[in-house]
């Protein structure tokens, strides 16, 4: 069963007085537990595709369901919400809060809900035991690799337990060893924690990890 | 509560910027509840003063001298209790910066018609009246300039010309704080000596024996010297003192409006500081939206930074106004006596330190609030 579906979904931007169509009636599913790869060139709508599943985005017309909850049709306020339950986003530049620690901002999500200080404690604890950044608990971002720091905004993406993750381009900024420790660490949580994990990429190494491997090019599929 | 340590994060981002930004809100509430106190404390000092109380002066102006055959005559007016007089001397101690109010004054009659404002040891009283050379001073006074009882004084008369050494014989107290404790008193005859021709009454004030005579007794003593070649002027103590601090209208005008341009021109460069800080995290908005934080969450995170940074300046500046003025007795050279910050021109640097919180959070609050996520992360990359 699908846990992600996009339907007759459609997205133009109005850039001066240039009309841009990314997605002109696009249809496409992500299974529950499935670990996909979206490749494309620059431009292609894979971002875009990212941020309309987030709901950081509104399609201009269409819709999105993300499992069973039309998203495409929430307001601001219960967006942010739901947002805060079902999505985990990975950004290409990490994007952790520089006056944090590592713990910090991974709590981040939970600040959120109704957790207790100890309940957030566990969790926050338990994210970076997946991720391996216990010992870097209390480092800033400025005093961890970069490989250290996507496994950080990993483990914040993960720590509230999301319906889904979704990741923009999370090997882009890393070294070939870093960004294989994030590729295996994505398929650990997409193995053994059955993740659906959305993941955009240019890279065809870093496609290879994922389970399926979906190719856009101008806001339509073509493999 | 849990929002807190995120909130404190940021405040201590740029820590230099943050103490200077708050530093600078102080100031400015400083230097707002010292001016306004100049303003309170001189419309207090017109509500010094007793309703029993008349001051008889020149009708031409305060400058002009009234002959001192006029004290009989005042004594003699129905409802008229007691009379004394004085006059400005205008010395200075040491330095020309060293200024502060001087009497020469009809010594045993102006003791006794302030017997209820000043508190003098009936000894330091009898002593200073037994000699001539004698003066009393406000304890403020003598602390300031370290005096002790016995000490011989010379002051330099700026009126009258020449050195005037006198010795301390009492130290008085002020029973209401708005009475001043920075004044010096001495007799007359001393400058007599010297200057016979020159001294007279400044002013002379009269008791009454009761407060309701008092339009019936202005009434008697001016038209007692309407056709003199002194003609008076008399009002109570209390309408002499409002009339006088009327003559510092203008002083007043000028510290309201432009204390008030100052304060708010640093208010404003605070501001700016605080909008630049909130501008420079744009994209940690986006990140914390895409996280799941609600705009009205962050609008109220911004808001909290920004009166953090005003309410704290507040604290500090109206902190210190509050604690330097009165405890230390400050008066600018006795002519603001019983100088303080009133509640109100707390309240009132209260009232400007959440407006400055508003001006400065709501613009960056509002505008984190409406950007969208996907806009607030394009900003940076």
């Amino acid at each position: 069963m699908a846990l992600v579906a996009l339907h007759n979904l459609s997205k133009s931007f109005q850039r001066d007085s240039q009309r841009i169509t990314v997605f002109d009636g696009l249809d496409l599913e992500f299974a529950e537990g499935s670990f996909t790869a979206l490749m494309g060139p620059s431009g292609s709508g894979k971002s875009t595709l990212l941020n309309l599943v987030a709901g950081l985005d509104r399609p201009t017309s269409g819709t999105v369901t993300v499992a069973g909850a039309e998203v495409s049709a929430m307001g601001p306020g219960s967006l942010a919400q739901w947002r805060s339950r079902h999505v985990g986003f990975v950004f290409q530049s990490y994007n952790l809060l520089p006056v944090l620690t590592a713990y910090q901002n991974i709590e981040l999500p939970l600040l959120l809900t109704r957790l207790s200080k100890a309940e957030r404690h566990d969790h926050v604890m338990a994210a970076l035991g997946v991720v391996g950044l216990t010992d870097r608990a209390e480092h800033f971002p400025r005093q961890l690799s970069g490989g250290q720091e996507q496994r950080a905004a990993i483990a914040r993406a993960v720590v509230s337990d999301p319906t889904i993750i979704l990741l923009d381009e999370p090997t882009g900024q890393l070294d070939a060893k870093s960004a294989a420790e994030i590729l295996a660490l994505l398929q650990r949580l997409n193995g053994e924690f059955h993740k659906t994990i959305i993941m955009v990429t240019h890279d065809p190494h870093a496609a290879q990890a994922a389970g399926t491997v979906l190719h856009l090019d101008k806001g339509v599929l073509t493999a | 509560m849990k929002f807190l340590p995120l909130v404190w994060a940021n405040l201590t981002r740029h820590k230099r910027r943050t103490v200077l930004t708050t530093l600078s809100v102080a100031l400015a509430l400083f230097l707002f509840a010292s001016l306004r106190s100049v303003v309170t404390t001189l419309r207090a000092g017109a509500d010094v003063g007793s309703e029993s109380r008349m001051i008889v002066q020149s009708a031409k102006a305060i400058v002009f001298f009234l002959p001192r055959s006029y004290k009989e005559r005042l004594a003699a007016v129905p409802g008229v209790a007691a009379v004394t007089w004085a006059d400005w001397f205008g010395g200075v101690y040491q330095d020309p910066k060293n200024f502060f109010a001087s009497f020469a004054a009809d010594a045993e009659s102006y003791l006794e018609l302030y017997k209820t404002d000043l508190e003098l040891p009936a000894d330091q009283k009898a002593t200073f009246l037994r000699e001539r050379t004698a003066c009393v001073v406000g304890k403020r006074l003598m602390d300031k300039f370290g005096w002790r009882l016995g000490q011989d004084i010379t002051l330099k008369g700026t009126i009258f010309q020449g050195d005037w050494t006198f010795t301390i014989r009492g130290v008085y107290r002020a029973v209401d704080p708005s009475f001043s404790e920075d004044a010096l008193v001495f007799h007359y005859e001393v400058i007599y000596e010297r200057y016979p021709q020159w001294v007279n009454p400044g002013w002379y004030v009269l008791r009454l024996k009761e407060p309701s005579l008092a339009p019936r007794v202005a009434a008697a003593v001016d038209s007692m010297f309407k056709n003199s070649a002194d003609p008076t002027k008399t009002g109570t103590e209390r309408a002499f003192n409002a009339n006088f601090m009327t003559m510092w209208g203008n002083v007043s005008f000028l510290m309201n409006s432009i204390g008030m341009a100052v304060v708010f021109a640093i208010l404003l460069v605070a501001a700016n500081s605080m909008m630049l800080s909130a501008r420079e995290r744009t994209n940690e908005v986006g990140v914390l939206k895409t996280v799941g934080f609600t705009d009205r969450l962050l609008f109220g995170l911004v808001m909290v930074e920004a009166s953090t940074i005003a309410l704290g300046g507040a604290v500090l500046g109206l902190g210190a106004a509050k604690a330097l003025y009165r405890p230390t007795g400050f008066s600018a050279m006795g002519f603001l006596p019983g100088f303080d910050v009133t509640n109100g021109t707390l309240a009132m640097g209260l009232g400007l330190a959440v407006l400055l919180a508003l001006a400065s959070g709501l613009v960056p609050a509002a505008g984190a609030a409406r950007l969208s996520a996907v806009q607030a992360l394009r900003h940076v990359e």
